[in-house]
């Protein structure tokens, strides 16, 4: 459970990463609650290395620092977070910043395996588009490349 | 279960992950591609972000202060429980296929089980970790496809890694008396009922690839029990070297 008190504060703290997208529009916060006169934070990794984590927990304790609140955060596994908690708003940003927006399970599969060419390119938005290596900048990202525009692009995978 | 036995049996499938994750780390900046190297670098992150799980774990188990990078840094190479497998040096491309090929491969029907374990955080590492792992045996298995079906050296010597390696992946199947005791409490994996599934998934891909499965059918074990190979010594080396030579220094 999100206090909804506590939103506003969440919304401005974004993944390290991907700065457009707020931690809210990611999925990762799992529960803010007030326990007696402090703030319990519950943040869910994307992927188990992800090295944002750790600074994402202090970006945390630093928003809640700046209006005077205290907070702890804890970091839990399950249930393990998927592409499907990114929010509508969230998938816009990412769009926007020039990052393809996961597709569905199957869809991503038959796009990782070449078999169709469905990613939309977040320059031009052609389909003509093509993988160039599973692992992207980041682990939760796949390297595409238009083939329309020529310009290269982040695929974020599909998580379930 | 007692709670040593758990630790040990925690460290026999942590273990693999750290030490897989290192070795495939040393690609930093060394990938034969751009591509690859940034492949092979992410999923060096994945198992590092797995054992760091299971290592955290294992801290609040051993209590008295003691933290992951203890369990990481600090313990002598019979103390790990890792597969000789994970710790065969990189020597060249192929080998570094090959070796994930045959890990992942295991990997992932080990985590499909494990996710069942009455063991909540275990669960919930193997839950997450599928996810990762998927993708990591599907890099694996391809590159053994396009390495196998590609030129007539790279076909060599792919092969050449495969009929290597192969020595090594009869030990993944060995279960240790905790490894026993886990099973009976409901909390670890029968390894020894994943073997055939195994062996039927490593003939597909290596049939596809035009590559033979070795008819080997003498082991190499003692990784499980902490009998390490010689390449071990070194990995550990450049590992702790930190922590060994400035005790208790932090980043």
């Amino acid at each position: 459970m999100i206090d909804h008190t506590l939103i506003t504060i969440l919304e401005k703290v974004s993944d390290p990463e991907i700065p457009v997208l707020s931690i809210m529009d990611m999925g990762v916060v799992r529960s803010a609650q007030w326990k007696e006169n402090k703030v319990e934070v519950s943040i869910t990794p994307t992927y188990s290395g992800c090295p944002a984590m750790d600074v994402l927990a202090e970006d945390i304790k630093a928003a809640f620092n700046e209006k005077g609140i205290i907070s702890e955060v804890k970091l839990v596994l399950a249930p393990a977070w998927t592409t499907d908690w990114i929010t509508a708003r969230g998938r816009k940003a990412l769009e926007d910043y020039g990052i393809a927006a996961p597709l569905d399970a199957e869809a991503d599969k038959e796009a990782l395996l070449g078999n169709k060419k469905i990613i939309k390119c977040p320059q031009c938005g052609s389909t003509e588009t093509k993988m160039i290596s599973q692992f992207g900048s980041t682990a939760c990202k796949a390297l595409f490349q238009c083939e329309t525009c020529q310009e290269p692009f982040d695929y974020f995978k599909c998580l379930k | 279960m007692n709670k040593e036995n758990l630790i040990q049996y925690i460290y026999s499938i942590a273990d693999n992950s750290l030490i897989l994750g290192q070795r495939m780390s040393e690609l930093c900046g060394h990938g034969p591609s751009l591509e690859t190297d940034i492949a092979c670098t992410n999923m060096a992150l994945d198992l590092l972000g797995q054992t760091r799980s299971y290592y955290q774990y294992v801290a609040t188990l051993l209590g008295e202060g003691k933290t992951e990078d203890d369990v990481a840094y600090l313990r002598t190479e019979r103390e790990y429980k890792n597969v000789l497998l994970v710790e065969q040096p990189n020597t060249h491309f192929g080998y570094v296929i090959a070796r994930q090929f045959f890990y992942d491969t295991f990997h992932l029907l080990l985590l499909e089980k494990l996710q069942f374990s009455t063991d909540e955080t275990l669960a919930a590492i193997a839950k997450k970790g599928i996810k990762e792992v998927s993708y990591h045996k599907r890099f694996s298995s391809d590159w053994i496809k396009r390495l196998g079906d590609g030129t007539a050296e790279s076909h060599q010597k792919i092969q050449e890694a495969i009929t290597d390696l192969w020595a090594y992946t009869g030990e993944l199947f060995d279960m240790l008396p905790e490894d026993q005791e886990a099973v009976e409490a409901g909390i670890g994996v029968d390894v020894t009922t994943l073997k055939e599934k195994y062996q039927e998934q490593i003939k597909n891909v290596l049939d596809e690839a035009t590559l033979s499965v070795p008819e080997l059918q003498w082991f190499q074990r003692g990784g499980k029990q902490g009998i390490h190979s010689e390449h071990m010594g070194f990995l550990l080396a450049d590992l702790q070297y930190m922590q060994r030579t400035y005790p208790n220094m932090k980043w």
